[in-house]
């Protein structure tokens, strides 16, 4: 397609329309499917905040004698902050790396990312264990079990799409070009460490402050 | 040389009989059965979510009829109490839910990619998924009715009566999971018209150019991404308290039945500028075309548009006035109330000032459009009454909110609709709607509308309580029932000669041609019905009436509409900038494809499955339909998804 290089320019009107080389599909960022995550993002988060208003409210209308007695420890919560956010850490590199169409590096990260997402599952579900409440005990423990499930599920289900794209960077299917499906994938889970970073402080952090 | 094809120079070309062989090949849906589920034209999915939200509305009228003729004397014995809770609870959900908004994503799924100029929404298959899901949660609220067990609780499905202590039927969770259900089609249309709208657009249709109807539905769909998910989430929390015993509703132990107040109407008054402002935006371009000039106050109805759902969001307390919230909250969402009205109005002011200012041909559509601003007005003013927290205290589940709603919900969302229907049938079908019915049709729902519900303000100014099945004799309501029933009839008369009109002029109706009105927009520039790749070739936009140049002289360059970038190797469509418009990229769109139909019945058999408690249905549902959509999402080759280096 090089000789179109000097194609005539397009005349209509008393206007001429010169449109030069275009990319064909997207790249990383800025692709249609990027900004319906964006938008997957935007309907996720005010689902969040909807469901921190429902503690907030319910924390506001009832008063201190609410809480639980024994308040939301740090003990596993805190380390498995951290779990998390290195993980947002991995998956950020491993985007850079694809980028520079290095794809064994991006597949290792992504691998990494998914034991560092396991073991985030796995605490949150032993803190889940040691809870003395269930989920119909108290209206607390319903907003509580409520809140850290619904993270829960996005945990999974973006351990899901990690996966799936750590699949497809061993197929060999993207490069520094074609990769649409890591940026978007990897904003979700961006996102999934956004949201806890929000839930740890209003469940964990602000019953604390008196 | 490489064999990696990322860039190539789009054709720029004429318009040619063989280019349009050429793209017919290239974008027509299959035939037959599997062409049906796999379709992913928006002009086919346009068409059916218009069609199934009219047959919503049907049976949701209906419904309206049976009660009206309940209430039509004092002491009647027609219907059940329990039939009647039923009834005025399904008819709620049907109108609001299953027809207001669906029908106006409808006109836009048509619209869009017509009037912005391109072959296709942004995600031609979400956009199947959207209509198969809306289905599907239609289909699944009305198999209550079928088991006798439909929601009862209204509407809006207030606790504690949805709490299974006092409602321990299915009925609520048929509400519950359905809603839940329909928000997914909800939401996943409304990031399609988002991302549609910023990315889609012909080049040159920069932000200052683009169609008001494109900006009230992208408005409310941004709003929708919003709001969804606390009504989704208000349910689901409903559905958790009514199945698994936990406390979010119940204040014995601690929840609050006030938070589902908050939940709902967080959700549900920004959804009521969300079912009128796409309305509002049909009117905005097509009441214009029959006063002869552009519409006054562009920007200022864009921005009006804009202004009412931001605020539209801060006003939702005011549901809530007769609950005994603290004065100084009460005082706050009250003034909010006030102060949206003045946004509203600016499209009020700006269609008077078209009117006034144009030359206007008095055809069924402008008929339905100009009173759709009479109707706005009433329905708008005995909205600010509600506003006011003494008077709404004295209005508050009386009939006068009745009569508000009805002035809104029909006057500015199926006025605006039936007027729609009018212009732009012709394109859809190629043939005109008769203009002798139409007229006869208008004047008898006008007519039936104002006598069904103008006097309904008195009968709630005289206390009638909403949804009460009957009442007594000599309390001074029989005579403005019997009103209203004749009125309700005579509507329904009414929009039953409307349907005979389109059943009629499908097959029978006058040639359209591509431009029937004489309209300004692109959509007008194809022919009436449309090729299934919309444009044989891109349109290059020059002003915001593409068509009426040589009259307005608007700026100084001229719409191309017969040469522009050709994009014929494939399903091929062109992304512009978000601002600007300027070309960005040549998008693969995909063709037909049966996934979205399967994941909807997936996600559908869990749906069922969580109504029965069959937990393991719905595990497997999760499972299929996860598989299902790695399947459509699967990166692939003729969607310029996966990389053509050689990796060595």
């Amino acid at each position: 397609m090089s000789e179109t290089a000097s194609a005539p320019a397009n005349v209509f009107g008393n206007q001429v329309l010169r449109i030069g080389p275009m990319r064909i599909g997207s790249r990383y960022r800025g692709s249609s499917g990027w900004w319906g995550m964006v938008t997957l993002i935007a309907t996720e988060a005010f689902l969040f905040i909807y469901l921190l208003f429902t503690y907030a409210y319910f924390a506001i209308e009832n008063g201190r004698a609410w809480l639980p007695a024994e308040l939301p420890s740090f003990k596993l919560a805190g380390p498995n902050t951290l779990i998390l956010l290195a993980s947002s850490g991995v998956v950020w590199w491993a985007e850079r790396q694809m980028r520079q169409d290095k794809r064994r590096r991006t597949l290792m990260a992504l691998i990494a990312a998914l034991i560092l997402a396991g073991i985030f599952f796995t605490v949150q579900l032993m803190e889940w264990k040691s809870k003395p409440y269930q989920l119909a005990s108290t209206s607390y423990a319903s907003v509580y079990f409520t809140i850290t499930g619904f993270h829960l599920a996005h945990v999974l289900l973006g351990f899901v799409i990690l996966a799936l794209l750590a699949v497809w960077t061993a197929k060999g299917l993207f490069d520094d070009v074609r990769m649409a499906p890591l940026s978007i994938g990897i904003a979700y889970w961006h996102f999934v460490d956004a949201v806890w970073l929000v839930v740890f402080f209003v469940v964990y952090i602000t019953p604390r402050f008196g | 040389m490489t064999a990696a094809r990322y860039t190539e120079f789009p054709n720029v070309g004429e318009k040619s009989r063989a280019l349009e062989e050429k793209l017919k090949k290239i974008w027509v849906s299959k035939p037959g059965f599997y062409g049906f589920i796999a379709s992913v034209d928006h002009k086919e999915i346009g068409i059916r979510y218009i069609v199934t939200a009219f047959a919503f509305l049907i049976v949701g009228g209906v419904e309206a009829l049976i009660m009206r003729m309940q209430l039509a004397g004092p002491n009647q014995n027609i219907v059940s109490p329990e039939a009647y809770a039923q009834l005025f609870s399904m008819h709620g959900i049907t109108m609001i839910f299953l027809y207001a908004l669906p029908v106006l994503s409808g006109f836009s799924n048509y619209l869009f990619p017509l009037v912005l100029g391109t072959r296709d929404m942004a995600f031609p298959r979400l956009n199947a998924f959207s209509y198969w899901v809306y289905l599907a949660a239609g289909i699944f609220m009305y198999v209550s009715f079928l088991l006798g067990s439909a929601p009862n609780d209204g509407w809006f499905n207030y606790v504690p009566y949805a709490d299974r202590t006092f409602n321990p039927g299915p009925n609520i969770d048929f509400y519950a999971l359905g809603m839940i259900l329909l928000g997914i089609s909800t939401t996943a249309g409304a990031a399609n018209f988002v991302v549609t709208f910023f990315r889609m657009r012909a080049p040159g249709m920069s932000i200052n150019r683009i169609p008001i109807l494109v900006w009230g539905t992208v408005t409310v769909s941004a709003g929708n991404l919003l709001a969804v998910p606390a009504v989704s989430l208000a349910f689901f929390l409903l559905w958790m308290d009514r199945q698994f015993g936990t406390h979010f509703y119940d204040a014995a132990s601690g929840g609050k039945p006030l938070l589902w107040q908050h939940l709902f109407w967080l959700f549900a008054h920004p959804w009521v500028y969300i079912i009128v402002l796409p309305a509002m935006g049909m009117v905005s371009d097509g009441l214009p075309i029959f006063c002869r000039r552009p519409l006054v106050g562009y920007t200022l109805v864009v921005l009006g548009t804009i202004t009412t759902m931001v605020l539209g969001f801060g006003v939702w307390v005011h549901h809530m006035f007769a609950t005994g919230l603290p004065y100084m909250a009460m005082s706050f969402f009250s003034g909010a109330s006030f102060i949206i009205t003045v946004p509203s109005a600016v499209a009020v002011f700006a269609w008077i000032a078209t009117i006034w200012d144009g030359r206007p041909i008095i055809t069924t559509a402008f008929l339905y459009f100009a009173s759709f601003i009479a109707m706005f007005v009433i329905g708008g003013v005995s909205g600010v009454m509600t506003a006011a927290v003494p008077a709404d205290l004295q209005f508050h589940d009386t009939y006068f909110v009745v009569a508000h709603i009805h002035y809104v919900l029909i006057g500015i969302n199926l006025f605006g609709v039936l007027g729609a229907l009018y212009v732009w049938f012709p394109k859809m079908s190629g043939r005109l709607l008769d203009e002798y019915l139409g007229k006869v049709s208008f004047w008898v729902v006008f007519f039936g509308f104002n006598l069904a519900f103008l006097p309904m303000h008195w009968t709630g100014l005289r206390g009638m309580p909403r949804r009460i099945y009957t009442y007594p004799d000599g309390v001074g309501w029989t005579g403005l029932n019997q009103t209203t029933t004749a009125g309700a009839f005579l509507l329904a008369f009414g929009l039953a000669l409307v349907l005979t009109n389109v059943l009629r002029s499908i097959r029978k109706g006058e040639p359209a041609g591509d431009n029937p009105w004489d309209g300004p927009t692109l959509e007008w520039a194809t022919s009436s019905p449309p090729p299934p790749y919309n444009f044989a070739v891109i349109p290059v936009v020059a002003s915001r009436h593409p068509l009426w140049e040589e009259r307005l002289c608007e700026g100084t360059g001229r719409t191309s509409i017969d040469r522009g970038p050709q994009l014929d190797s494939g399903r091929e469509a062109l992304a512009t900038t978000a601002i600007d418009a300027h070309p960005d990229l040549i998008l693969k769109m995909p063709a037909d494809d049966p996934w979205p139909f399967f994941v909807t019945i997936a996600l559908a058999i869990g749906f069922i499955g969580l109504l029965l408690q069959a937990w393991w249905l719905a595990a497997l549902s999760v499972i299929a339909t996860l598989a299902g959509t790695i399947v459509w999402l699967w990166p692939r080759r003729d969607l310029a998804q996966i990389a053509e280096k050689q990796h060595v």
